[in-house]
């Protein structure tokens, strides 16, 4: 009898809890575990990590036993990119300003989406930088840097 | 009386210029963020942490709070018109509400949802205003036994009535748990899953994560199909609902009121549950079910009195026991301890003001809604034409400068990137968030609790049954767990969230 995953949104997503499950208990053995009367800075992650391996365990389990939908089509594009034009403003946003970081993240941004214009981009781009520069910045007063170097 | 002269000091406070504006300012960006698809309560409120920061404590919870019920009544307006729930908690006024609309009595859907949800609202704001103290008393007794076994109820409680498997609800409230337990332990000071980053040092910011699961997870999750909306906004001929409509749907608004009030006071309850069970009460005990989905008039009164009742009255359990009951609750907590106000029953007696004022300007603001929603409709029609590919590039953009902002940290930015590729996942694996982010914020507090009952009792667990309220409370928590196991119940519970 072959194993066959029959239900793959609960085996990943058991998957996904053994893996924080592992995480957690590995690192929690370096925190002192202290007793019950006095418990350390160990034990209640120690507990609620191996709780983790466990459940997420059964979840895997069942996932192989029972049947259910499969997970649905993953695309790459919005993916990536939403991740990037984050990322993007979290790297540029110190050295470079609030006026590149929110260029290049509404960038990026607009690329994750197949229905963008060009146009439609340009106007979002001035409307953005209106808000960011002028609510955020001037009106609530934020402490951003403008440009690079600025 | 007792609860006139609070109530006079509320509407006192809540009627300050500063505060009827924020209030204002509440529930228009609550209507606003109801309207639009795509992003919700959760990730604004969160992103409007930093905004508070400025502010006084009072004026910042009056204006989270407005954008929360705001926001239920904003989600009718899409569901009816354009078929689209704006908020979750508006999925069921779809059915018939839309149904309305196609028969061209959208204005009279509209009508019948806003002043539900007005006499729904100020109905809460009673129960809310009489309920609390009591409550709040009655919690003074607890002690560190009670409190744990007061969080494992809200956790289990959050399980029962998230959707979904059960199973990987409980998996979602171990993690939340684990990801509370982040940063310096209180009284070891030992760092605990830092990984070095000193960003982490202070734990792991309940903002940070809900924009990440919120903001960043769904918009990727959303660019995964194409643009749904060029969909026909049904007309408005006139604003007036017959006097035929009224007659059928009063007692529709009664019954959600009474059903909204009750469930947004439990753990796990709120808006969006309330509007369920509404929804199949009023199909239940209508003569001729058969209407329902052609666009019965109950089908909107009920569901939109009940998810209004149940956002405001879920605000008691947070008010009174700290205990956040859902993620948009969870986000209030942290709002509270941002400035400096620990969440729990003493907050009524120490504070006053925050707690009356916050009671009276949410009757000031259902009174706001009231004409923001029904005189100047059109206004929130025309935003429905904005599309989606506009929309998101902003709200990631509001999200990465919120994100940024709460401690100037570029890290958090990156921290929350993390988190939006987990909630991604989440959506994918069909696993609700909710459960996690009130995990979050209870993990602490909880962790904390348990330890001192520990130290109290001498090291014996015994404490927590022997302790009459809080076996209590865990006797209920057991109960509610074996009866999800149940599978009359679990029929039930899914037939409930299929509708």
């Amino acid at each position: 009898m072959s194993i066959q995953i029959r239900n793959p949104r609960d085996f990943y997503a058991g998957l996904l809890f053994l893996f924080f499950g592992v995480v957690a208990t590995w690192f929690a053995r370096d925190y002192p575990m202290g007793s019950a009367l006095r418990m350390g800075p160990g034990y209640f992650p120690m507990v609620l990590g191996v709780m983790l391996l466990a459940l997420g365990a059964v979840t895997c389990a069942t996932g192989l036993a029972m049947r259910g939908e499969a997970v649905e089509r993953m695309r790459a594009r919005p993916l990536l990119l939403i991740l990037a034009a984050v990322g993007s403003f979290a790297l540029a946003i110190e050295p470079a300003g609030i006026v590149v970081a929110t260029v290049l993240s509404a960038a990026l941004a607009a690329a994750a989406s197949s229905e963008s214009r060009v146009g439609e981009f340009a106007i979002l781009v001035v409307v953005l930088l209106a808000l960011a520069v002028g609510v955020f910045t001037y009106g609530l007063g934020l402490p951003f840097k403008l440009m690079p170097g600025g | 009386m007792e609860l006139l002269s609070n109530l006079q000091l509320g509407f006192d406070v809540a009627l300050s210029l500063q505060n009827v504006m924020y209030c204002f300012i509440g529930v228009v960006l609550g209507t606003l963020i109801g309207v639009l698809p795509g992003i919700g309560p959760v990730a604004t409120i969160a992103m409007l942490l930093p905004v508070t920061f400025a502010l006084p404590p009072v004026s910042a919870l009056i204006m989270l709070a407005g954008i929360y019920y705001g926001a239920q009544y904003g989600g009718s307006t899409t569901a009816i018109l354009v078929n689209l729930p704006g908020e979750s908690s508006s999925v069921v006024t779809c059915l018939d509400g839309h149904a309305m609309a196609r028969q061209g009595r959208a204005g009279a859907a509209l009508a019948i949802a806003a002043l539900g949800s007005f006499f729904a609202g100020s109905v809460a704001t009673v129960v809310l205003a009489l309920a609390a103290p009591p409550l709040a008393e009655f919690a003074l007794k607890f002690g560190p036994a009670e409190y744990f076994s007061l969080m494992v109820l809200g956790l289990v409680a959050a399980v029962v009535l998230a959707r979904g498997s059960l199973l990987k609800a409980l998996c979602m409230i171990l993690l939340g748990l684990v990801l509370g337990l982040v940063g310096a332990d209180v009284n070891t000071g030992q760092f605990r899953y830092t990984f070095g980053l000193p960003n982490l040092a202070d734990g792991l910011g309940f903002a940070v994560v809900a924009m990440g699961i919120y903001g960043f997870g769904h918009i990727i999750a959303n660019l995964e199909h194409s643009e749904q909306r060029g969909s026909r906004i049904e007309r408005i001929t006139t604003l007036l609902p017959t006097w035929a409509d009224i007659k059928a749907s009063w007692a529709a608004v009664l019954r959600g009121t009474a059903l909204g009030s009750a469930l947004g006071i439990l753990p796990g309850g709120g808006a969006l549950l309330s509007s369920f069970a509404s929804y199949s009460l009023e199909k239940k005990i209508s003569r001729n079910p058969s209407e329902f989905g052609k666009g019965a008039i109950q089908g909107v009164a009920g569901p939109e009195s009940a998810n209004n009742a149940g956002a405001q009255t879920s605000f008691i359990p947070v008010l009174t026991l700290g205990l956040p009951t859902n993620p948009v609750m969870a986000l209030m907590v942290g709002a509270m301890m941002i400035h400096g106000i620990a969440p729990g029953p003493q907050v009524m007696a120490e504070r006053p003001e925050l707690f009356w004022g916050m009671v009276a300007s949410m009757w000031v603001g259902n009174l706001f809604l009231v004409l923001l929603n029904l005189p100047l409709i059109g206004i929130w029609v025309k935003l429905l034409s904005v599309p989606y590919r506009l929309l998101y590039p902003a709200i990631l953009m509001f999200c990465c400068i919120g994100v940024y902002s709460l401690n100037n940290s570029a890290m958090d930015v990156g921290l929350a990137l993390l988190f939006g590729l987990l909630g991604y996942l989440f959506i994918k694996l069909d696993c609700e968030p909710a459960p996690l982010l009130i995990a979050l914020v209870l993990g602490p507090m909880m962790e904390e609790n348990l330890r001192r009952a520990m130290t109290l009792s001498r090291g014996d667990p015994s404490v927590f049954v022997t302790r009459p309220l809080s076996a209590g409370l865990l006797v209920v928590a057991a109960l509610l767990l074996v009866m999800v196991v149940l599978p009359v119940v679990r029929r039930k519970r899914e037939e409930a969230f299929q509708e």
